[in-house]
């Protein structure tokens, strides 16, 4: 199919079959490799995006699904050259060890900033509850989401 | 990955839906569950019909007798419409599903028709007694939850119906809500038993029950000896432990990876005194 959406703020066109993987369709056919892989069946959370605002994991998303839709990756929060406050939190915080989670856990925390702009620490523990870390930085991943809510509220 | 060869049609109304599945077509709104099961290879279908943005399974909206919700509803969107508010149960228990991004993806038809006897959704639909609504090439028809659900996903569905939505119809009073899971830890956790509860209450003692227990039987269960057994009962947890053993035999639950049959059998009574000992602290 002639598949439409938006990504990243930018409209994009592309011929592709509509069972295919929303992640696959990222990293393979588009070229964006920051979303990625972990499990493969909605246990982990390192495949999150945004879609239309609300996270969605890629892994788990058919193409057709995001017809006409708002998709929303890691590229795409860094604006003229400047990193998202988000991602200089984590990189503060040294909430980034091996890194293959971090997108995710990025993307997710976005999707936390948009419906609850001030967060407590229980409040953002429970929201990523839904992304693992096996270099197990949580305290730091949680540090940085709060950092980043409150330059962002600033 | 499942085959990106899978063929998914997207119908423009409900009418061309239901077309597509009786030519054998295979709905799929969110996904969360049935993807997994394409990519184990448990489940291959001919081809799948993607209904989760049809208008007409996307209705949430109140009547005078209740709430109308579409299958295709998410559990984000309940969790966050002021027309759940007069729900508690069902947001106590959708709360507990998932991730954030899993409620936002799953759907309450998907949790209806797959029919697991975990599903976090299914035990407040048992204990608000909601109508299945179907619709079919031979028209319309409702069912009571405890009728349409048969089996771990095994359901009372005809070749070529669709559930269209969920009826809760509202109920007297304001009863006390009361869910719990209990799992290996409290994320993303399957459960290994669960207890939701109404209980209506009269001068400090229960006047009324329902109660549904999840994971502990092929499908989630009214345990109506115990409803009926505590009505008259002081709101005191050692003033209901007598009914523990009776609770528990009324489980059928099956030893798996998660636990065993003895376990699930022993917390399904815990948690009975813990819904009492919650309703005593509620003051």
């Amino acid at each position: 199919m002639l598949l439409r959406f938006r990504l990243n703020g930018r409209p994009v066109e592309v011929d592709v079959p509509p069972g295919r993987r929303l992640l696959d369709l990222l990293r393979e056919d588009l070229g964006l490799t920051g979303t990625k892989e972990g499990c493969g069946e909605g246990e982990c959370g390192a495949c999150t995006v945004l879609v239309d605002g609300k996270p969605r994991l890629s892994c788990l998303t058919a193409a057709i699904q995001v017809e006409g839709k708002e998709v929303l990756t890691i590229e795409g929060l860094a604006k003229d050259g400047k990193l998202h406050p988000l991602q200089k939190a984590f990189i503060e915080t040294a909430g980034v060890q091996c890194g293959f989670c971090t997108p995710g856990f990025i993307m997710a925390a976005y999707a936390l900033l948009l419906v609850n702009p001030k967060p407590t620490r229980q409040e953002v523990r429970e929201w990523l509850s839904g992304n693992l870390c096996r270099c197990t930085g949580y305290e730091q991943i949680v540090e940085a989401v709060l950092r980043a809510a409150e330059e962002l509220s600033r | 990955m499942w085959k990106s060869s899978l063929r998914i049609v997207k119908p423009r109304d409900l009418a061309e839906a239901l077309e597509l599945i009786s030519a054998g077509g295979k709905p799929v709104a969110g996904g969360t569950d049935l993807f997994v099961r394409l990519r184990k290879g448990v489940e291959s279908p001919q081809f799948l019909v993607y209904i989760g943005e049809l208008s007409e399974l996307r209705v949430l909206e109140e009547k005078e007798e209740g709430l109308v919700i579409g299958a295709a509803v998410t559990h984000a969107e309940l969790l966050s419409s002021p027309l759940t508010e007069k729900f508690p149960i069902l947001r106590l228990a959708l709360r507990t599903i998932g991730s954030p991004a899993i409620q936002a993806m799953g759907t309450i038809g998907g949790n209806v028709v797959n029919a697991s006897p975990a599903g976090d959704s299914l035990v407040p639909l048992y204990l608000l007694e909601a109508k299945v609504q179907l619709c079919g090439p031979e028209g319309e028809r409702e069912l009571p939850i405890s009728d349409f659900i048969l089996g771990p996903g095994k359901t009372a569905l005809r070749p070529g119906e669709l559930v269209r939505s969920v009826f809760l119809p509202f109920l007297d009073g304001s009863p006390y809500p009361y869910f719990r899971k209990v799992g290996r830890r409290r994320a993303l956790v399957i459960a290994v038993a669960s207890l939701g509860a109404l209980i209506w209450t009269e001068g400090g003692r229960v006047k009324k029950a329902r109660l549904a227990l999840g994971s502990v039987a092929p499908t989630v269960i009214r345990p109506k000896e115990v409803e009926e057994a505590l009505v008259g009962r002081p709101i005191d947890p050692e003033a209901w432990r007598d009914l523990v053993p009776l609770l528990s035999s009324a489980t059928k639950p099956i030893s798996d990876l998660r636990a065993s049959a003895d376990y699930r059998r022993k917390v399904a009574g815990s948690l009975l005194l813990d819904l009492a000992q919650s309703l005593q602290n509620r003051r």
